[in-house]
């Protein structure tokens, strides 16, 4: 698994570990374990793994019987009755649209990429446009496409693009053309269902948070690796506990200032996701993922849904990044594939799983690229992009049509067929079935594309 | 339907040869700021690539109208050791809390004993203590090792580039600089991932270092030819064939005017991109090398950039940013958000712009304005970046750089050097949240290590009282203040540890452990998080 960073050298640096490798190295020995020592973590039996156990995820609390029946657990038993989640995928820098679903059949590709068009036959057509086929890389999204579980959206946007990376990505994110909201469109949506007590309900799986659902209110979280989430320190049982409630106590004190309210706010969160979280470890999946960390997530991801994690909507960020300003097709083709490969593991687990009419993907990019190539073998920042929304419940049905080349907009780019709030309107209210209005400013004037199968 | 013909790929575009064309060299002669307020003619070089028309005009035109005078006028030469303080600076007492505050904004927090030190120069002194070092920083206490005790080779092996830099933020002796440095690598955001070896990232981050305090401008242009840079945002790869637009979007837009204020169109970036072109490097085992200005590769004609027409190059190019009128108001408010959290009032934020403007674009006038302002002293808190967190935590427990730890650490904490996450640097709004708590928790967990105690070991203090175990795990942190309801929640900790030992072996091993929970606690403290 190619594993970003070096993780080698924190391995076996677990709680009890530090504590016993102290007393190592201190030349005595580990400690024995008699009645009324501190228990090293990780011997206890608790209700919560035994809720998750037969879900076969490690699931594990330790000294959980203090700890009383919480807002968590009351969202394991509502998710297990089978609330939506929508997962969203983002493409970071502005895919190359037109390698992904290239316009073979359009006579001026050719003429606009000298070096960069793909050439006819060389991917699965796009069966709802004769004009255009898949990338070579993108295969397994053809896949999916094939069984009707893709709507793609040839050419989203909105009107006026702005070829900025942060601008065109804030207003994706935000789900308004505004700059310097606080707030995500899924952030808003999770403000007004959310639960106060669940950070999980709002989970980014990219060891930072992302501003699509940064919320006013209520907690969500960011993981590194779905392997686990735990603090070190050389503190153990019955201190530890201590310890943690002071640390929670720094979280809910109040606060004179916005950069105080901030570390409070992110105490109190980990201290929350700390407790959710604890013992989740090794999981296994029913089908094969690629030996990629991207995969790894998404296999850890249909884990935690599995055993019922209260999750309402999950960001991950694609592999690799998709600025191609120059050698655009190795690169493009190495993270494609590597992403379309993960999510038809991901969709084919969920399926093993019976898992798969709960679950709704969202891939998106901040903006396309320019039709015409560049000198250095890639493309600049262009406007109307692709987006897909993948599922067993998608709808499966091409959204706004792709415009041709022959006509470019003012600035030469592909002109937008189809609104990036439309799809957010669709899917708050199709698939999350909640009121788009309170969500999204102007909801009203975007068109409701069908991309949800009734 | 035809099937289109592709084009052969060619491995470099063919080069046009081009006869050298005649340059006719002509005196002009424009109006400047004289830092006075006023205005002075100067004349310089004008290079016309056509024969300038008879009666040609050589400017300066109508003198402008006078400028607000800049309020300090320029700093005095000479650093002063007693405090007369500019008439709209802090103007309260400047004890150990005020120099804590100033070293940990300007630098990377005190060493033991340091804040008095410095608190005894007042703030003027102390304020030019730290923009105006003299000679090049000396690196003081043990030198970095890595996991295995050998010294560092940060242009060869993993993550060492990381350990350099964190080691120079532990000792050096000029902390401005090197926070100076911290704050361009997050303006001029640069990564690795795109740049062909370390050194040249290394090189970068040198020249942030020696250009930190002079002319916006003069950084500016080393920055736009700086390898790393010409690597990160393909400067290297814009053709006067072909020009790519990456720099000329994000100089623009990141570097020097900022995007959603109207200072500039697509156009502008498309002729931009124009007047950068000729940038060429050579390839070979390492990557990318000899970067050079290849006249043959620019494009020579005649671009419009904010309305200003001219065979640039990016020498103008550069200029013509600064000399936007939107650049000084983009320019301190930028820097000023880098040190105080909130925006400036209109009217402080145009006597800097003044200020800025006056100097010719000199940093160091500016720096010294921001770093004298009551917002600074008497404002809110800002949370700590990462690194700017761990290298504190090093200097108050006094711990050298001892292990490659601090490396994944940072990065799972949001924070690797010399890898920003894209071309806009770190966002200074998103230090915090659960992943990257978690990260900062863990690194105090590491940072401990050493300091915390042995709680197996038989010579624990079984009787130390909850006051002591605090002021024994407080002295470990070199003293920091701790706003008072955070040490009464810690004291409070102490007293329910001390109710859990119901056995008489427990008296000692509990009291450890307590201990290295205080530690623990300090060190992920908002006291300690934020500056």
């Amino acid at each position: 698994m190619s594993a970003p960073r070096n993780h080698s050298c924190c391995s076996g640096y677990t709680r009890s570990q530090l504590l016993r490798s102290a007393a190592a190295e201190a030349g005595k020995g580990l400690p024995a374990i008699e009645p009324g020592m501190p228990e090293p973590a990780g011997t206890g039996l608790s209700r919560r793994k035994f809720l998750a156990r037969g879900a076969g995820l490690a699931l594990a609390v330790y000294g959980a019987s203090k700890i009383p029946l919480s807002a968590f657990e009351t969202g394991i038993a509502q998710a297990a009755q089978g609330d939506k989640i929508l997962v969203s995928i983002f493409f970071d820098g502005g895919i190359d649209s037109l390698s992904v679903l290239a316009p073979v059949g359009d006579p001026r590709y050719s003429q606009l990429r000298p070096n960069l068009a793909l050439p006819p036959g060389a991917g699965a057509s796009f069966a709802e446009d004769p004009n255009l086929q898949w990338h070579p890389a993108a295969a397994a999204l053809a896949t999916l496409h094939g069984e009707g579980k893709v709507s793609a959206f040839p050419a989203i946007g909105y009107d006026h693009p702005d070829q900025s990376h942060f601008t065109s990505r804030h207003y994706y994110e935000i789900g308004e053309l505004q700059v310097g909201y606080r707030t995500g469109w899924l952030g808003r949506y999770l403000d007004a269902v959310g639960d106060d007590e669940n950070p999980l309900q709002g989970l980014s799986l990219d060891g930072s948070l992302s501003p699509m659902i940064a919320t006013a209110e209520k907690p969500v979280a960011a993981i590194d690796s779905v392997d686990g989430y735990d603090l070190w320190s050389r503190v153990d049982a019955p201190i530890e506990d201590e310890m943690f409630r002071s640390f929670a106590r720094f979280g809910s004190l109040p606060s004179d200032s916005p950069g105080l309210s901030q570390v409070r706010r992110a105490a109190s969160q980990t201290d929350k996701l700390r407790q959710d979280l604890a013992g989740v470890g090794d999981f296994s999946s029913p089908v094969s993922y690629p030996d990629t960390w991207f995969s790894h997530k998404l296999a850890g991801l249909a884990a935690y849904i599995a055993v019922g994690l209260p999750m309402r909507v999950v960001t991950v960020r694609a592999p690799g990044g998709y600025d191609t300003h120059a050698d655009q097709a190795g690169d493009l083709e190495s993270n494609l594939r590597e992403t379309c490969e993960g999510i038809l593991a991901f969709q084919r687990d969920l399926e093993a799983r019976g898992l798969a009419d709960r679950v709704m993907v969202e891939m998106w990019s901040e903006f396309g690229r320019r039709p015409e190539e560049n000198g250095s073998l890639g493309t600049d920042h262009g406007a109307a992009g692709c987006a897909f929304v993948i599922g067993s419940k998608a709808k499966g049905e091409m959204v706004g049509e792709f415009p041709g080349l022959s006509s470019l907009d003012a600035d030469d780019n592909l002109r937008v067929t189809s609104d990036f709030r439309g799809m957010y309107c669709s899917l708050l209210e199709q698939w999350l079935e909640f009121d788009a209005e309170a969500i999204i400013p102007g909801a009203a004037g975007f068109a409701r594309p069908a991309l949800v199968k009734a | 339907m035809a099937i289109p013909q592709q084009k052969p790929v060619e491995a470099r575009p063919q080069q046009r040869r081009r006869k050298r064309r005649r340059v006719w060299k002509d005196k002009h002669y424009r109006w400047v700021p004289d830092g006075q307020g006023d205005w002075r003619v100067q004349s310089y070089l004008f290079r016309h690539h056509h024969k300038p028309k008879r009666g040609h005009f050589r400017g300066p035109g109508p003198k402008p109208a006078r400028q607000p005078r800049a309020p300090a006028g320029g700093p005095p030469p000479a650093p002063a050791a007693s405090d007369p303080r500019p008439p709209d600076a802090y103007q309260g007492g400047f004890g150990e809390a005020q120099a804590t505050r100033l070293l940990q904004r300007a630098g990377f927090g005190p060493a033991p004993g340091q804040a008095a030190q410095l608190a005894s120069l007042g703030l003027v002194g102390a304020v030019q203590s730290l923009t105006r070092p003299s000679g090049t920083a000396v690196l003081s206490g043990p030198a970095p090792r890595d996991d295995d005790g050998n010294p560092l080779a940060p242009a060869d092996a993993w993550g060492h580039d990381h350990l350099w830099w964190l080691d120079r933020m532990v000792r050096t002796d000029q902390p401005l600089v090197e926070r100076m440095a911290l704050i361009l690598h997050d303006w001029f955001a640069t990564s690795q991932a795109n740049v062909s070896t370390a050194q040249q990232m290394i090189a970068q981050s040198n020249l942030f270092r020696s250009r930190c305090f002079g002319s916006f401008l003069d950084l500016f242009r080393a920055v736009t030819v700086d390898p790393a840079m010409l690597q990160w945002l393909n400067g290297n790869e814009n053709y006067e064939w072909a020009p790519n637009e990456n720099y000329a979007r994000e100089m623009m837009e990141l570097f020097s005017l900022g995007a959603d204020r109207g200072a500039y169109t697509e156009d502008d970036i498309r002729e931009q991109a124009r007047a950068l072109t000729g940038w060429r490097n050579d390839w070979g085992d390492a990557g990318a090398y000899n970067f050079r200005f290849e006249p043959k590769w620019h494009d020579t004609g005649s671009k419009t950039v904010f309305g200003r027409s001219g065979n640039w190059g990016w020498e103008d190019a550069c200029r013509l940013c600064v000399e936007h009128p939107l650049h000084p108001s983009f320019f301190v408010e930028k820097l000023w958000s880098y040190f105080i959290p909130v925006a400036p009032a209109a009217g402080v934020r145009e006597a800097l712009e003044a200020t800025y403007a006056g100097s010719g674009w000199q940093i160091r006038p500016v720096l010294e304005q921001i770093l004298m302002r009551p917002e600074l002293y008497e404002g809110p808190p800002m949370v700590k970046p990462p690194v700017v967190q761990l290298a504190t935590m090093l200097r108050r427990l006094g711990r050298p750089i001892d292990t490659e730890a601090w490396v994944w650490l940072c990065e799972e904490a949001g924070q690797r050097l010399f890898w920003p996450p894209n071309v806009s640097g770190w966002d200074d709004n998103r230090w915090l949240d659960t992943s990257r708590m978690r990260a900062r928790w863990n690194m105090v967990a590491y940072a401990l290590e050493g300091i915390s105690v042995d709680p197996w070991s038989d010579d624990y203090d079984e009787e130390e009282t909850p006051e002591e175990a605090l002021a024994r795990a407080l002295a470990s942190w070199s003293l920091p203040a701790l706003r008072p309801e955070h040490r009464e929640e810690l004291l409070e900790m102490a007293r329910r540890s001390e109710n859990l030992i119901l056995a008489n072996w427990q008296k000692g091993p509990y009291r450890a452990l307590r201990q290295n929970a205080l530690l623990q606690l300090i060190g992920v403290s908002p006291d300690l998080i934020l500056q």
